[in-house]
């Protein structure tokens, strides 16, 4: 039970992490509304889960924060990424693509290859 | 790295907790108005799209949770919440927290110190390089005390012959003169050692140089010496240019070398020497020659060995010299077998030390272990009188984890308390001891890491050891039990039983203690009136410098005939006598002696070897000495006139037996002596000696430089300027120097009374125990009974049966522990003898005061909670329920 929440959260952090990169400095709602499109409203996640993940984002010194004006005028948080963010996404992104590449594989083989 | 950033910032977030809820609140807050615009463009009424929006965001608690646990270190959150618990449930009852931190206190106190002294004794290495391979030579056979193993010859031919040690010295550490300096004369002890000794040892000067093997060129050719620290800062002022100046030792000049780091000490731990100077020269200190002489055993060995040799094998090279000089010399080297000890604690002595050091701990330990028998009774009785809370707590839905981490912190708590008051007191101790140096020498304990270590350990075990018993009963207490109130007592009687046993083994500890103290103190009062052979009380001890004055033996003769009489007239002295060296001032070997007619004087032709001294006619008398028949020596007795000599019982025993002694000859030092007298036996090197044959000779037959002894009822501070005024008249501006002879005697006594002071300490330790033991559970046991009491009262008890009611329990322990301990004191006798010399536990007197302590204690501790059984009033108990 444990395990499958910390994937979920690696995950989550990958996502929240490429979603900055890609719109620049973010509040918690437009980066939760910002995962829900892309994702194709296909991830049911509590849109509150996202706020323990961008503190300990934050604690590891990946991503910024300060306050700001929203686009309806109300004072809200907005996230950037770091240097060390930027640095981090990198190597996320690398293990991420490695793993999928693996898994991939194994799903392209067919019985008749091995033979 | 990322790791760490973040233990930083959630330390960080640990203080400043409430500005995260606050911000998360905001932020939650701002979300959740966003998502509302949005459902409200999307065209649903406020009330809908905000009910969505939070629908969406999720349980709002749950999230707070989470990203608490992401902020701060909940652990640490949850111990500093037990904490402040545990302070404010240990602020409630003073009495209890005070008795159990004193009682931690002494314990952990007792062991750091003990611990302090067994770490500056035997687990800090001598301050040489590498002391593991640096080794003493002695005889095989075990001796005490006695140091020096081989003459000076057979020293040089081991040192040549020998194929395993890198190098090997000599050195004799009973070096005592004067040293006179810009005028000041001071009375100084010394080594003097072979040139190459420091750089055996490895040691470095801190000032100046020391000497080497390469500045000695026969005898009488170094006259250089070496100071150590601390007779450079008293006698010298701590003045940096005294090397290169001349100090005068027998009006001799010795060029001063250099000074020794404070650190080095030379190879014996207790015993500092003042100054180092070269054996070459050692006839100028001396007086005597000892270089060249095979009979006279005068130096002690050391050596180190190569790398890669095993002790066994420098043994058997050692032994194989030993007999090849056996051969060569048969006269005089017997070819005893020789051993290998590391030097530091009297060689020898040093299994006794150690026996000894080890023996205090493991009391200590005892000590601590009773301690904590004590608390955790006192601890299991409180979490039972808690147990209604606690059972409360598990109800309410505390997890049972929660509830002991809760008790131990208590108990860690407390023990952390007790554990730095006891080191802080032991610190103290510590600084006391180091600083009076009770010990025969010197000795600094300091207090280093591995001693707070030690300490630390120690607090932690004690609280796991007491804090477990309390943890496991909140672990199995059943919720529902507790809360329907019932007798704990009833229920529950394993636990108690269990405390008994606790108790039980409390008393039989302390009873053990309080037997090895009342050992401790018997065999101090014994070892305090064993026979010496001599009076020290009311009598002194008188040097004169003769150094400063040139003369022959004849002219230092008359002159100390004429000092004797002198000082006989001083009035208040009742009487007064010379002798060549005091007993038990160390340094004294056996001489040889061969019955008459010897032609070859081998060692092995000799028949016994007696230690010599020379005295004055009067001495006997003045040192409070017995003649038991014949005559004392005489002025007349002269190089002239037949040899004299007196000697003891032993002596007088083991060369004739039955024969009277009187009129019987011996051969010594190739003299033929005949026996004058006979004098009782006494103690000459040490007190456990056994009994050992002794000779006395005139000095008017063979001369040497002699101390006084004047027997007076007066104090040492008046008749010193008595004696100075006197001394005048004959020998103006003579050094003198008056001690009382007990004081010089007092290291002496050093073992028994350090010995007395440990284990009293521990037993009145023990006693402290035995009565917080008993008075916490009597009273614990009147408390909890009260009602129980009121009613047999109302009943029409009888005062004896509410009396057994209340304290039996504890007096029927205490009976059966004193029994327990009791007998293991008897079995462990054979460890209190190693600690105390003429101890026996199983001495009726010590037996009979032992179960008397016990008795007296058990009744005194329970005096006060037998008195409030007896005080019950049924009717007002009635009224409270």
């Amino acid at each position: 039970m444990k395990q499958k929440k910390d994937v979920q959260q690696g995950t989550l952090a990958l996502m929240l992490l490429k979603t900055l990169d890609v719109l620049g400095p973010l509040h918690g709602y437009g980066i939760a509304r910002r995962i829900e499109q892309i994702s194709g409203y296909l991830l049911s996640v509590n849109q509150g889960t996202l706020y323990p993940v961008l503190l300990r984002l934050e604690q590891e010194g990946a991503i910024a924060s300060e306050w700001g004006p929203s686009e309806n005028n109300r004072r809200a948080r907005f996230y950037r990424l770091t240097r060390a963010g930027h640095t981090l996404l990198g190597a996320e992104k690398r293990d991420w693509e490695q793993t999928a590449a693996i898994i991939a594989r194994f799903f392209d083989v067919k019985a008749g290859d091995l033979g | 790295m990322r790791a760490l950033h973040r233990l930083v910032t959630r330390l960080l977030n640990l203080s400043t907790r409430r500005r995260g809820d606050e911000r998360l609140r905001e932020e939650i807050e701002s979300h959740i108005a966003a998502q509302t615009d949005e459902n409200i463009r999307a065209g649903m009424s406020p009330v809908e799209a905000r009910r969505r929006a939070c629908l969406k965001f999720g349980a709002v608690e749950a999230v707070r949770e989470n990203y608490h646990a992401e902020n701060g270190l909940p652990f640490v959150e949850n111990l500093l919440l037990d904490v402040r618990y545990a302070l404010r449930v240990l602020r409630k009852s003073p009495a209890f927290t005070l008795v159990a931190i004193v009682t931690l206190m002494l314990g952990i106190g007792a062991n750091v110190v003990v611990f302090g002294v067994l770490n500056a004794v035997m687990l800090h290495s001598l301050d040489v390089s590498d002391p593991s391979s640096l080794y003493q030579v002695r005889h095989r056979q075990w001796t005490q005390g006695k140091l020096l193993t081989t003459s000076y010859p057979t020293f040089e031919d081991l040192r040549r012959r020998n194929k395993t040690f890198s190098g090997m010295a000599a050195i004799y550490a009973y070096s005592d003169t004067s040293m006179n300096w810009r005028r000041t004369v001071t009375s100084v002890h010394g080594d003097e050692v072979s040139g190459n000794y420091f750089d055996l040892l490895g040691a470095q000067p801190a000032l100046g140089r020391f000497f080497h093997a390469a500045d000695e060129h026969g005898p009488g050719s170094a006259p250089y010496i070496v100071l150590s620290d601390s007779l450079w800062r008293t006698a010298f002022h701590a003045d940096p240019d005294v090397v290169g100046t001349t100090v005068e030792i027998k009006k001799h000049p010795f060029t001063v070398l250099g000074v020794a780091s404070p650190q080095f000490q030379g190879t014996e731990r207790f015993v500092w020497p003042d100054y180092w100077l070269p054996m070459a020269n050692e006839q100028q200190v001396q007086g005597y020659d000892f270089l060249h002489g095979r009979a006279q055993i005068t130096v002690t060995v050391i050596g180190r060995l190569k790398p890669g040799v095993t002790q066994r094998q420098a043994t058997d090279d050692l032994n194989k010299i030993g007999a090849q000089l056996a051969n060569e010399y048969p006269q005089t080297d017997d070819g005893q077998p020789l051993r290998l000890v590391h030097p530091g604690l009297y060689a020898d002595e040093g299994d006794v030390i150690r026996e000894f050091l080890w023996s205090v701990t493991a009391l200590a330990l005892l000590v601590l272990a009773a301690a904590c028998a004590n608390l955790a009774s006192l601890f299991a009785a409180r979490a039972s009188d808690r147990s209604r809370e606690l059972a409360l707590r598990v109800a309410l839905g505390s997890s049972r984890r929660r509830l002991v981490r809760q008790l131990l912190t208590e108990a860690v708590l407390v023990s952390l308390a007790g554990g730095g008051a006891g080191l802080v007191a032991a610190y103290l101790l510590l600084g006391v001891l180091s600083r009076t140096a009770p010990f025969a020498g010197s000795l600094t304990v300091h207090v280093d890491a591995r001693v707070y270590l030690v300490g630390l350990v120690l607090t932690l075990t004690s609280a796991l050891l007491f804090g477990m018993l309390p943890a496991r009963q909140a672990w199995q207490s059943s919720p529902l039990q507790m809360m329907k109130g019932a007798h704990p007592q009833s229920t529950h009687l394993g636990r108690f039983a269990l405390r008994d046993l606790l108790l039980g083994v409390q008393i039989a500890i302390c009873m053990l203690l309080v037997t090895a103290s009342l050992v401790a103190v018997r065999g101090m009062t014994r070892a305090l009136h064993t026979p010496l052979g001599f009076q020290p009380q009311g009598a002194m001890l008188v040097s004169l410098d003769f150094s400063q004055v040139e003369q022959e033996d004849d002219l230092a003769l008359e002159k100390a005939k004429a000092i004797i009489e002198a000082m006989r007239e001083v009035p208040g002295v009742t009487a007064v006598g010379a002798v060549s060296r005091t007993p038990m001032t160390g340094g004294m070997h056996g001489i040889p002696v061969f019955p008459p007619g010897t032609a070859e004087f081998k060692l092995n032709n000799s028949v016994l070897a007696p230690y010599v001294f020379t005295m004055s006619p009067g001495y006997l008398e003045a040192a409070g000495t017995r003649l038991l028949g014949g005559r004392d020596v005489s002025w007349q007795d002269t190089t002239e006139t037949p040899y004299v000599a007196i000697v003891n019982q032993t002596f007088a025993r083991r060369m004739w037996g039955e024969t009277p002694a009187i009129g019987q000859r011996f051969l010594l030092q190739r003299n033929l002596m005949e026996v004058v007298g006979v004098a009782e036996d006494g103690k000459y090197h040490d007190m456990q000696e056994s009994s050992q044959p002794v000779v006395y000779l005139p000095l008017s037959q063979s001369y040497s430089e002699p101390v006084f002894v004047v027997r007076s009822p007066r104090a040492p501070i008046e008749m010193s300027a008595a004696l100075q005024h006197t001394l005048s008249g004959i020998e103006p501006d003579l050094p003198i120097a008056v001690r009382s002879w007990s004081d010089t005697l007092s290291g002496e006594l050093f073992p028994a009374r350090a010995a007395t002071v440990a284990l009293g300490v521990m037993g009145l330790l023990a006693a402290m125990l035995v009565v917080t033991g008993i008075f916490g559970m009597a009273a614990y046991n009147v408390s909890r009974r009260m009602k129980e009491l009121g009613i047999r009262v109302a009943l029409g008890a009888r005062r004896t049966q509410v009396m057994s009611a209340a304290v039996g329990r504890p007096m029927v322990l205490l009976g059966a522990g004193s029994l327990l301990g009791l007998l293991a004191g008897i079995f462990a006798s054979r460890l209190l003898q190693q600690i105390v010399y003429q101890a026996n536990p199983s001495d009726p007197a010590v037996v009979g005061g032992a179960v008397l302590t016990m008795a007296l204690l058990g009744i005194a501790a329970s005096a006060i909670p037998a008195r409030q059984a007896l005080a019950v009033d049924p009717s007002s108990l009635m009224k409270e329920e």
